[in-house]
């Protein structure tokens, strides 16, 4: 795998007892782009971004994610049933059940790729500020003792922790609302809010799914800036499933069409404009959408 | 208070019929007939009584919510209001005062203390100390043990037999009783808390039972049903006794004061006040820390909390393994102040009443605990004639508390932080 | 390996293997609709127990002898009044919280199970009650290696658990409120959406579940005779590994995992050591949400992100 490719798929297969969600699904994300991934409802979106975040465990395929200086196969995190091969290395044997053990969907985070959520998931009934803290776990000083007796290095690591968190605060426009809870926050507070407390995690990558649902004009053209904003001055590749063509079209260097679970275009938003596989997709609801 | 519309009596009436004739269907055979052998005695009394007091119940109850204020009420409790808010970052508790002088007045009391008061607060700490362990597994990582007083048990058969077997003493129990508690707790953590979060409470209310029947049923190892004794504590190797069983010394003679028969439970009491400071500490620590935040998060959102890098299972194991401890350590007091342990101290109801306490003092703070631990250990020895209706009591208490302030068990008023402009280039 | 005591306990694994499983249809109904351990059913089982004890009296009082009109009357006097003590406690203890935290259902459910064993003890006493037995006689097979004995009384509970379970089975397969039942377990706010009254239906589930324990109740009360207010704590954690076995949700599974628990835990009894066969079914318990969390018959489960 080439450097400049950050996420690559291949032949993503989900069933769900006898649903064959994905089929065969294949694309490259390129380091530091904007990537788009569309298609109709129930087309298998939110499967692929679950299956690339680690929250379902793919039938078959590979999905490596080469980020944060080192490559991951994201499936072997997640602890998969034991294979033949497993029983005659003992190394690989311990691996997997090292990875059945304490493998699971948070590796994927630690490997460097964020995400957030259709339907929003905050910690309702904490403050903003301690969402964006929690979100830090994995940077801030978890000994059990510095924290009892407050010493020196854990303070700082919690001031730096909050500095992070501030900062993210004023790049999503939520200093003011530090100490609100997060339930509090309207609508569209609660999406970015939840854009900020992802990027705390620090990642390279990051997973939107349809940021801009539920959003009006402005806030979805603030919304496009900030993506932007992440891809130049954070060094961030950003993936994200919109149903807004007009945003999508103006943001994305790449884009893929998903349909039924397979791959029916990919490329340039030009290109992807004038597919006529993909206007058949949309079934018509294109010339509004797309234009 | 004046109603906007009036009061539907004929509702309230069919809601008071349907009462009675649920009351009398349910309370009827059970309260009425009592069994004796294979015969039984009539007492219609008993359910006349009960079916009157369902109804003039239902009755207050169906006429209250057709008020205002009432109306107010079901729609707060059905839109399940949170209540919760954050504080000001210079807010500053009126606890800070407070603290001091209850600290004041506990290094006071064992001076004027009869045994039998001293032997109550002992208790009453030592339910503090449950209570303070299960409100992190409960109230903050919001995993349901019903199998706590498990923990509880193998602290307390942790020095019994620790003694017996190894010649542990009090001392050395304190530490070795948190570890197996916590280690009991990992083993029987791990593989069930990876499940969905419901099952924990199962298997926990299993374990609770599994280890009151193996200590009731390993005769040669715990002595079953009989129990076991319990040493006397030591301090510094001095014991308390009126003379000196291991060949140590008596306290009274080494510092050459009058033998008070009273100097073990004061010398119990000293500890355990402040191990219950340091539990408090540190728990008032946790909430504030990574890790405390961590389990409120998982609390709120597991799902979230995975995507944010966090592991879940780890996480919610080191809550319910520190709780473990919490219970180890409370064991480890309770078989030194009994003097002796076995089984029956370790039912489930002893599960049920720390449960209560954590419900009931929940109330987000942890000064609800202290006072619910107080209030539900020491009311049966104030109202004896109580005692055949304690566990009624605590399960009506659980359910009026669910129905009514369910968001007891959540920390009501979070840290606020001071705010930090111009970070961001 | 045929011998005696073996087919003895495989009898009596059978015995208490369908007890089991129709106490653990009213957990698994019930946490497939609601998705919620309803902690006091098992002891609305013992509150069966009880009222199955009363019926009896009270009816022999009254002048039945005769044992099919004795236990058709003591079966639906009973049925019908823990029917009704499922429909109460759902309706003022879980209702209430269906739009609460998670944790609250729960809680409030063991605070229901305190309430009934409480109430039980201070309205009947402590001590352990008991029936006579109400059906003489069985089999007996001699052969080489020892005897089996099949009483009467155990083939009517088979028998009689096996009825309640197919006429269950037919109620959620062929009737209207079998197919609400199975749509609001699917999808509750579509189901409702449809015009489902899901409140009305989760009702029914619980007045199912209580039917079933109290078929239970009759069944063994006939069988061992005595219980106490205690009865329903220890068989309700078999019951829920029974539902967990078979897979939760899932109506033959809870059928299929009481069977194969009973057997298992009889034979344990009776091959290793009786005093531990508790912890053994609690070991069960543990090893299959390791190693097999959606039981025999379940789903797999998906978290829904």
């Amino acid at each position: 795998m080439s450097d400049d490719i950050i996420l690559s798929v291949e032949h993503l297969m989900m069933h769900f007892g006898g649903i064959k969600a994905l089929s065969d699904v294949n694309l490259k994300v390129k380091r530091n782009s904007i990537f788009a991934l569309i298609g109709p409802n129930g087309a298998g979106k939110t499967t692929v971004f679950n299956c690339l975040t680690g929250f379902y465990r793919a039938t078959a395929g590979n999905i490596h994610l080469n980020a944060k200086g080192g490559e991951v196969n994201v499936l072997r995190l997640l602890g998969g049933p034991f294979e033949g091969p497993d029983f005659v290395s003992p190394s690989r044997f311990a691996s997997r059940v090292y990875y059945k053990m304490f493998g699971g969907t948070h590796l994927v985070n630690r490997a460097g790729m964020a995400r957030t959520f259709q339907n929003i998931r905050l910690f309702k009934e904490m403050s903003v500020v301690e969402n964006l803290l929690v979100a830090q776990h994995m940077w801030v000083n978890r000994n059990l003792l510095a924290g009892i007796f407050n010493t020196k290095g854990y303070r700082k690591a919690e001031g730096s922790a909050l500095d992070t968190a501030f900062y993210w605060l004023e790049v999503v426009d939520l200093v003011d609302s530090a100490n609100r809870l997060a339930g509090e926050l309207s609508y569209g507070q609660q999406r970015r809010l939840e854009i900020a407390r992802a990027m705390c995690t620090r990642p390279q990558i990051i997973c939107l799914d349809e940021p801009a649902a539920g959003l009006n004009p402005q806030e979805t053209e603030a919304l496009s800036g900030m993506i932007r904003h992440l891809r130049d001055h954070h060094d961030m590749t950003v993936v994200l499933i919109e149903h807004d063509m007009g945003m999508v079209m103006s943001i994305s260097d790449d884009i893929v069409v998903l349909d039924h679970g397979n791959v029916i275009a990919a490329g340039k938003p030009e290109a992807i404009r004038n597919d006529p596989k993909v206007i058949a997709a949309y079934l018509g609801a294109d010339e509004e959408e797309v234009a | 208070m004046a109603t906007s519309t009036p009061i539907d009596f004929k509702k309230v009436a069919i809601d008071v019929v349907v009462a009675a004739l649920m009351a009398l269907i349910v309370f009827g055979p059970i309260v009425g007939v009592v069994l004796d052998g294979y015969s039984f005695n009539l007492q219609p009394s008993r359910v006349a009584w009960m079916v009157l007091a369902v109804m003039v119940g239902r009755g207050v109850l169906s006429v209250f919510l057709q008020t205002p204020r009432g109306a107010a009420m079901l729609h707060g409790l059905e839109s399940g209001g949170a209540g919760v808010h954050v504080r000001q970052p210079d807010y500053k508790s009126r606890l800070r005062w407070i603290i001091p002088l209850l600290i004041v007045v506990a290094l006071v009391f064992p001076v004027f203390a009869s045994k039998y008061l001293l032997v109550v607060v002992i208790g009453g700490l030592i339910y503090v100390l449950l209570g303070l362990g299960l409100n992190i597994v409960v109230g903050l990582a919001g995993l349901l043990d019903l199998g706590y007083v498990a923990f509880y048990a193998i602290g307390a058969y942790g020095l019994a037999l620790g003694y017996q077997y190894l010649g542990l003493g009090f001392w050395s129990a304190i530490p070795l009783a948190a570890i197996a508690a916590a280690l009991a707790g990992c083993i029987l953590g791990f593989p069930v808390l990876r499940m969905h979060g419901d099952y924990l409470a199962i298997v926990t209310l299993g374990f609770g039972e599994i280890i009151r029947l193996v200590l009731n049923n390993w005769l040669d190892f715990t002595g079953g049903p009989n129990g076991v004794p319990v040493p006397s504590p030591t301090f510094l190797g001095l014991e308390f006794g009126r003379r000196a069983k291991d060949g140590g010394v008596p306290i009274h003679e080494f510092f050459g004061f009058e033998y008070n028969a009273n100097a073990k439970f004061i010398f119990l009491y000293a500890v355990l006040f402040l191990i219950v400071l340091l539990v408090l500490y540190v728990k008032h620590r946790l909430t504030r820390m990574p890790v405390g935040r961590a389990w409120e998060a998982l609390r709120e959102d597991e799902i979230a909390c995975r995507a944010m890098g966090l592991n879940h299972v780890l996480v919610k194991l080191s809550a319910f393994t520190l709780g473990a401890s919490t219970a180890g350590i409370a064991g480890v007091f309770f078989a030194s102040y009994q003097g002796f342990v076995n089984p029956t101290s370790f039912t489930f109801f002893e599960s049920a009443l720390i449960l209560a306490i954590v419900v009931l003092g929940g109330m987000g703070s942890t000064v609800g605990v202290v006072i619910a631990a107080f209030v539900l250990s020491t009311a049966p020895e104030l109202l004896r004639s109580f005692a055949d209706y304690r566990v009624l009591l605590f399960g009506m208490l659980m359910v009026l508390m669910m129905i009514w302030r369910p968001r007891g068990l959540i920390r009501v008023s979070r840290t606020g932080v001071a705010l930090r402009k111009g970070v961001a280039p | 390996m045929m011998d005696g005591i073996f087919l003895q306990q495989m009898i009596n694994g059978l015995t208490l293997g369908s007890v089991y499983g129709l106490i653990a249809i009213g957990y698994t109904m019930v946490y497939g609709i609601i998705g919620m351990i309803n902690f006091a059913h098992g002891d609305v089982y013992m509150v069966s127990c009880y009222l199955a004890a009363i019926g009896l009296a009270v009816l022999s009082y009254f002048g039945l002898e005769s044992f099919p009109f004795l236990i058709l009357g003591t079966l639906i006097f009973t049925i019908v009044v823990t029917a009704v003590y499922g429909l109460v406690i759902e309706r003022v203890a879980y209702k209430p919280l269906r739009n609460s935290t998670r944790l609250a259902p729960l809680i409030s459910a063991i605070g229901i199970s305190l309430i009934l064993q409480n109430y039980v003890q201070i309205a009947q006493g402590s001590r352990q009650q008991g029936v006579p037995t109400l059906l003489e006689g069985g089999w007996r097979f001699d052969f080489a290696k020892g005897f089996v004995q099949i009483s009467f009384t155990k083939l009517f509970i088979i028998i009689a658990a096996f009825v309640g379970m197919a006429v269950l089975t037919y109620i959620i397969k062929y009737t209207k409120l079998g197919r609400m039942c199975r749509a609001t377990q699917q999808d509750r706010k579509m189901a409702s959406i449809l015009g489902i009254n899901t409140d009305r239906v989760i009702s029914y589930v619980f007045i199912i579940g209580a039917a079933m324990a109290a078929l239970a109740g009759v069944l063994v009360t006939m069988n061992y005779g005595t219980f106490d207010f205690y009865a329903g704590f220890i068989i309700g954690i078999k019951a829920f590994t029974a539902a967990v076995l078979g897979g939760i949700g899932s109506l033959p599974g809870a059928m299929l995992g009481g069977l194969i628990l009973g057997v298992a835990e009889s034979q344990f009894s009776g091959l290793v050591n009786s005093d531990y066969k508790d912890v053994f079914s609690f070991g069960l318990l543990v090893l299959i949400l390791i190693f097999r969390p959606q039981g025999l018959l379940g789903r797999p489960l998906v978290t829904k992100v």
